[in-house]
């Protein structure tokens, strides 16, 4: 059976995203409960006890005891309530991976279409000046001085232009947005009807009239680049600069562990802020590790363990009075998990202390036996040099097994593989770094972007907002954001409205007396 | 005992006649003073109104010619031998206090409970 495996991230589920996900999108998990049992061998069904439903569905709940197969295929433990989902749910998963390419064609259709709108725009100006030259050469008066410098300021502001235009826009899109981008969308809806009317006006006035005055057409496309120019700073205004100043305060809270980080942020919309959020988790946030979990869950299953329900008045089948029953019971009965818990902590933080201890002097002396050698000492001692990684593999040995221990004791174990302890070993040893340095990355979970990506366990968000997720932030607006194995509820304040007021002491008033109050015997 | 600027004060007082006790070459009273018009009232402990910046008795020694005489720790003296004391200086009280050819000092100190037994005995 597979649910201790933590290396792939879909066998291992929480109560609570499961239910979640259960009410949330019913029709795509069908409540694979029943299904299971009867179709794989990997996974195991497991009957719940009739506690639960307090806090899931009902409904569900008898529709899966009265399955005809479930006597036969399912192992029923009460007291524990552990999830796993069969190949089925898997294929399916991945299925719906799949079909996210359809985004991506989104987003390639958007990018196109900008960059057609944005080609066409560019060779407008050049197109409106040479036209006339074009069609009717012979009618045109001749170009006159002013005119010709007309010229160079449309060559140069088109430059400018295309400087501005390459510096703000090409970039390469870091995040896949769900809804289309507002403001962007704006702006190309903007462009095209000016760029549109500019055309209308020229083909109907210009081009059907064979309007002789050069110097006004030239005119014309020097106003069209000045607007184009003022479109360019309206887009840098709209999608730069209004979020800069922070309005709102939002905190951000990760739902298995609780922990959490404040971020301020001005007027974005709720897509955007949850790409900002997104972009400070992978640094801020320390990496997920679904072991730490499993003693909260078995200390819970624990109290409830041992507490059966028995039905002496016949069959009725009252899943709620049965949990209630359970629960008032479990609450009577004189537990000491209380104590357990802190006689296991204070003794957990000795072991790690000690093993800490161990490692730190282990470290140390392995980095006493290396030393580098000067640039003078490598031409007369050509036996024993050593790369980096060389002498990394030498001196490892002497301090694999308390490493190993510490990281075991932590929990840390599967974030790092030996060949990852050996790179990062002979990269200390390049740069000259101590050994605490060195224990560094070992000592404390640290944040996402440090370790490997497939121990991520969050790759796939997904955004669940009660209201449009185009829509701007609001104080006190809630939204979260889902991945497979946790979430992070966000919660947005308003930065209060700050009144100041000044005070002005002149420097000349700071003056002091001596207070006394002496005592003489007369 | 409070203190409205340019009004003349009214207070209920007390003769009390110290006869100046030689010790060596001084004339000692036997009690301490504190207060003045250059000192800070507010650290008076004696004082009812924290902005009194009369000359207060601090302390009276054990047996001294003051204590014989009926002086009492937090008395408001209020006049020494004719002189008014209620707006000196520390040390002008110190000097008025200790005139070297002066054996007897009659001093009109003022307390509380002066005042009080006054009025009681205006009341019944």
């Amino acid at each position: 059976m597979d649910t201790e495996s933590t290396y792939s991230g879909y066998s291992h589920y929480s109560g609570h995203s499961k239910k979640a996900h259960r009410q949330g999108s019913r029709d795509r998990h069908k409540s694979p409960r029943s299904k299971d049992g009867s179709r794989s061998e990997k996974s195991v069904t497991i009957q719940t006890p009739p506690a639960e439903p307090l806090l899931g569905n009902d409904a569900s709940r008898t529709e899966d005891v009265q399955d005809d197969n479930w006597g036969e295929t399912t192992t029923a433990i009460t007291g524990t309530s552990e999830h796993s989902i069969s190949q089925e749910d898997i294929a399916r998963i991945s299925k719906d991976l799949e079909d996210s390419v359809g985004l991506d064609c989104k987003r390639y259709l958007g990018l196109t279409v900008a960059a057609v709108l944005g080609l066409l725009v560019f060779l407008t100006p050049i197109a409106f000046i040479l036209l006339p030259q074009i069609l009717w050469r012979d009618d045109l008066e001749p170009c006159g001085t002013v005119c010709e410098g007309l010229f160079i300021s449309v060559a140069f502001k088109l430059l400018i232009l295309l400087i501005g235009t390459w510096a703000l826009f090409f970039r390469q899109p870091k995040a896949d947005m769900p809804r289309v981008f507002v403001f962007r969308a704006l702006l190309l809806v903007l462009i095209f009807l000016f760029v549109f009317s500019y055309w209308l006006f020229y083909g109907v006035r210009i081009l059907d009239s064979k309007d002789t005055n050069y110097q006004g057409i030239v005119q014309y496309a020097v106003s069209l680049v000045d607007a184009l120019l003022f479109i360019h700073y309206l887009a840098i205004v709209l999608l730069e600069l209004r979020q800069l100043q922070p309005m709102f305060t939002l905190k951000v809270v990760r739902s298995t562990d609780g922990e959490s980080r404040y971020y301020s942020l001005g007027h974005l919309s709720i897509q955007r802020a949850a790409l900002v959020v997104l972009e400070n988790y992978y640094r801020d946030f320390t990496v997920y590790n679904p072991t730490l979990l499993m003693a909260s869950k078995s200390r819970a299953a624990k109290h409830m363990a041992g507490l059966k329900v028995y039905n002496v008045d016949g069959p009725v089948n009252n899943a709620a009075s049965q949990s209630r029953a359970m629960i008032t019971a479990a609450a009577r009965r004189r537990d000491s998990s209380h104590n357990e818990l802190y006689y296991e902590e204070a003794d957990h933080d000795r072991r790690v202390k000690k093993r800490r201890a161990r490692l730190v002097v282990a470290v140390e002396e392995a980095f006493t036996h290396i030393k580098r050698l000067q640039a003078e000492e490598q031409q007369k001692a050509p036996g024993e040099v050593m790369d980096p990684r060389e002498a990394a593999q030498a001196i490892f040995p002497s301090m694999a097994r308390a490493l190993q221990k510490y990281l075991r004791t932590t929990q840390q174990q599967h974030y790092h593989s030996m060949e990852s302890i050996l790179q990062h070993l002979s990269f200390c040893i390049t740069n000259n770094m101590t050994p605490k340095a060195f224990l560094e990355r070992y000592m404390s979970p640290g944040p996402t972007l440090q370790y490997d990506r497939d121990r991520w366990f969050s790759k796939q968000w997904t955004l669940v907002s009660e209201e449009a997720v185009t829509s701007g932030l609001k104080d006190g607006g809630v939204f979260v954001l889902k991945c497979l194995d946790f979430s992070l509820v966000i919660n947005v304040k308003k930065i209060p409205f700050i009144k100041l007021s000044e005070e002005f002491i002149d420097p000349k008033s700071h003056k002091f007396v001596l207070r006394l109050q002496s005592e003489t015997s007369v | 005992m409070s203190y409205i600027p340019g009004q003349p004060i009214t207070a209920v007082v007390q003769r009390v006649e110290i006869h100046k006790l030689r010790q060596g070459e001084n004339l000692i009273l036997g009690f301490s003073i504190g207060g003045g018009i250059d000192q800070d009232p507010a650290q008076n402990p004696f004082s009812e109104d924290k902005s009194d910046k009369g000359i207060y008795v601090t302390r009276v020694t054990e047996g001294g010619p003051a204590e014989v005489a009926g002086l009492q720790v937090g008395d408001k003296i209020m006049q020494v031998n004719g002189w008014d004391m209620t707006m000196v200086t520390h040390d002008q009280a110190r000097k008025r206090l200790t005139k070297r050819n002066e054996e007897v000092v009659r001093l009109l100190v003022t307390r509380h409970s002066l005042q009080k037994a006054v009025q009681q005995s205006m009341m019944s």
